[in-house]
């Protein structure tokens, strides 16, 4: 079996873009094909990518997860994980993938060390070998060591996670939205651990519900009711946006909004922080800048600011959506 | 030579592997023990229970006659009827009120449940014993509880009886038939060696079959059987460690329940410790592997413990002959009871614990117990799931 491994490896060695992830026409189902939770999906992340599935709650991301994982079936459709088939070749792929659930998934009653020994030793290693791996989360996670697995804090709660995951070296690590539930410094670290590792040459599949994290994947999914809604870099998506986008403020926001969706034709908005973002389609003439202010001016609005931006993948998100 | 060298080289990965699995088992026990050690309420309970429920039915549940409280309201007062309370004194069964002398307490006496039974000897007993041959007690039983009433009834009538026939003894009747009844391995009809075989099976069938169900299916319930399916791990390898700390959880119950019945009840094992403690671990498997099935049958630790307790502690206590006795229950379900391990298992205790019966006497029940336990691990066996469904 380990010359099977390394034969694999070695063929893929000499090869520039090696498919790591790949998915064709995946389709599943629950409930009898009652609940649809992917709807003919495909996708395939290159070795050494920083791969992000990003969508809302529900929209299937932890699904395509666990058919990758090998923990489910797929109604239909085929898909690979480092040359292996995810049901024939389940066994393989477990030995050398990462796979963190979406819910926080280790022994609580053991404390953070003994849950690293622990999955070491599953994975027929030692915390020793694979120490570079961790080092840097595992450092954070020495002063809490004895601690039991269960009283540690959110953030430090998937930095364990992620540790376990990682002890065994994995050539693909599968994390299913390790920020959420984590405090923003966590979830910019945890972020920083993922692009290291990265460079260490593990490929990471990773699902996020925050449309502000995207940015740092090489490419990016995004997928809302089980279906693809487009697959590219995080700035191909972006310079794909339809039209420009204008960030609009002005003294009485709430007013703003209600002026521009009483107008006619109505202005498709939302507030986004402390503007509210305005799709220059649908606006009547090629100068939506211009006629945005006039159209506030009239309503009677002061300090008026009407600029266009580089549209977030949030934007993007929204703008499939609508369209 | 070269020969030589790859067979001791392919030797080498063999050992290599081999060792691998037994470390990755030694890992899988380790956490167990660590689960089970930590969770220091339900391990006092597990350990506690067995002793807790040998004192309840050794001193609290028993229906055997001991100490009993009566009274005697002594009218006569001459020889015969001292003679009489002397007999009554003199046995276990009974102890009498000294402080109830006259009829209008007794009522009160019975209400409050002083007292359970009352003897009165009229004036004159011994006179009419002596000369009309023909004297009469009166006993008062509180038959609310009609089983005892009558058996300390019988207690009562039997003493009197014992002491008439020395009376006679004086003076022969013409014919007399006098059954002698030998009660066999159990001659003072003690409730304690009938129950100690039966709480033995009760507490094992609690610890080894519900612990180890409610154990895998947390596995399950809280998402690290998803994590432990996603690597090279083997199922039979996360089935058995479950097991190992329940088997030694349940020797050491075994263990303190024998102990218990030999040095607090009185009630000695007559047969081989050994075999017996062999028989336990028999049994313990057989329970062990149940817990196993319906771990891997259920999806919650809640559906499981249900379980557990519908689908295997009522058959036990229903059907291992412990609490019903199985030759008088419809034929229907004295078939039931054979598919229960509980009943095989409380014969072989009773067997070897009362009877002191060699393995000799127990190789069919064992044999049966085997055969269960082989089923259901197969069983279980192929019907571990690899992925969630």
């Amino acid at each position: 079996m380990d010359c099977l491994k390394s034969a694999c490896t070695g063929k893929f060695g000499f090869e520039t873009a090696i498919e790591m992830v790949t998915l064709s026409n995946i389709t599943k189902t629950y409930n009898k094909g009652v609940v649809k939770a992917v709807t003919d999906v495909s996708f395939t992340v290159e070795a050494g990518e920083l791969f992000g599935l990003i969508g809302p709650d529900g929209a299937g991301k932890s699904s395509i997860f666990r058919i990758l994982a090998t923990l489910l079936r797929a109604d239909s459709g085929q898909a690979t994980v480092a040359g292996y088939d995810v049901v024939s070749g389940y066994r393989h792929i477990r030995n050398q993938v990462g796979y963190m659930p979406g819910r926080f998934s280790l022994y609580q009653d053991l404390t953070v060390e003994e849950n690293i020994r622990f999955f070491a030793t599953v994975f027929n290693t030692t915390v020793a070998k694979n120490y570079h791996l961790i080092e840097d989360i595992y450092v954070q996670l020495e002063p809490f060591k004895k601690r039991r697995a269960g009283k540690l804090s959110g953030g430090m709660k998937q930095k364990l996670a992620l540790c376990c995951a990682l002890i065994h070296k994995p050539t693909v690590l599968f994390l299913d939205e390790p920020t959420t539930g984590v405090d923003p410094v966590s979830r910019k670290e945890l972020w920083e651990i993922l692009r290291q590792l990265k460079k260490q040459g593990i490929t990471v599949v990773v699902s996020t519900p925050y449309m502000d994290e995207a940015a740092i994947c090489d490419r990016i999914a995004l997928i809302q009711h089980g279906k693809i809604l487009s697959i590219d870099s995080p700035e191909g998506i972006i310079s794909t946006y339809p039209g420009v986008l204008y960030a609009v403020k002005a003294a009485d926001m709430p007013r703003v909004n209600q002026v521009l969706a009483t107008h006619e034709p109505p202005f498709t908005g939302y507030i986004f922080g402390e503007y509210i973002h305005v799709d220059s389609q649908g606006a009547a003439s090629r100068d939506a800048a211009t006629d945005l202010r006039n159209v506030l001016t009239k309503a009677g609005l002061r300090d008026i600011e009407v600029k266009p931006i580089t549209p977030t993948i949030e934007d993007c998100f929204i703008k499939m959506l609508t369209t | 030579m070269g020969c030589f060298i790859n067979w001791r080289g392919k030797q080498k990965t063999v050992d290599s592997y081999q060792l691998k699995e037994v470390k990755q088992f030694a890992t899988f026990v380790k956490k167990e023990f660590l689960h089970v050690l930590r969770d220091r309420r339900t391990l006092f309970i597990l350990i506690g229970m067995p002793i807790a429920q040998i004192l309840i039915f050794g001193f609290a549940l028993t229906n055997e006659i001991k100490n009993t409280r009566i009274a005697i309201i002594d009218h006569a007062k001459d020889n015969a009827s001292r003679h009489l309370i002397g007999r009554i004194a003199a046995s276990n069964y009974f102890r009498i009120q000294e402080d109830i002398m006259d009829e209008d307490r007794l009522e009160t006496a019975f209400q409050t449940s002083d007292i359970k039974l009352a003897l009165v000897f009229p004036a004159n007993f011994e006179d009419n014993l002596s000369r009309q041959h023909h004297a009469q007690v009166q006993v008062i039983a509180d038959a609310s509880d009609p089983n005892s009433a009558t058996t300390l009834t019988n207690y009562i009538s039997a003493i009197i009886r014992d002491y008439q026939v020395e009376l006679s003894g004086q003076m022969p009747l013409p014919y007399q038939i006098t059954p002698q009844i030998r009660m066999l391995y159990n001659p003072q009809l003690r409730g304690a060696p009938n129950f100690v075989p039966g709480v033995i099976a009760l507490v094992l069938m609690l610890v080894s079959v519900m612990m180890t169900a409610i154990s895998i299916v947390k596995e399950k319930e809280t998402g690290t059987m998803e994590v432990l399916l996603v690597s090279p791990f083997k199922p039979v390898w996360v089935i058995l460690s479950k097991t190992v700390p329940y088997l030694l959880l349940s020797l050491v119950n075994v263990l303190s329940i024998v102990l218990m019945s030999v040095f607090v009840l009185q009630v000695p094992v007559e047969g081989n410790w050994l075999l017996l403690f062999a028989e336990s671990a028999l049994f313990i498997i057989t329970c062990l592997t149940l817990g196993i099935f319906i771990s891997i049958k259920t999806k919650t630790q809640q559906v499981a413990m249900l379980v557990s307790l519908m689908g295997m502690l009522l058959p036990t206590v229903m059907f291992s002959g412990f609490m019903f006795p199985i030759e008088n229950m419809p034929v229907l379900l004295q078939w039931i009871s054979n598919i229960v391990p509980a009943k095989w298992f409380y014969s072989i205790v009773k067997s070897i614990m009362i009877k002191g019966v060699g393995i000799e006497g127990v190789w069919k029940e064992t044999a049966i117990l085997c055969g269960i336990t082989l089923i259901l691990f197969v069983v279980s066996l192929k019907s571990f799931k690899i992925r969630l469904e």
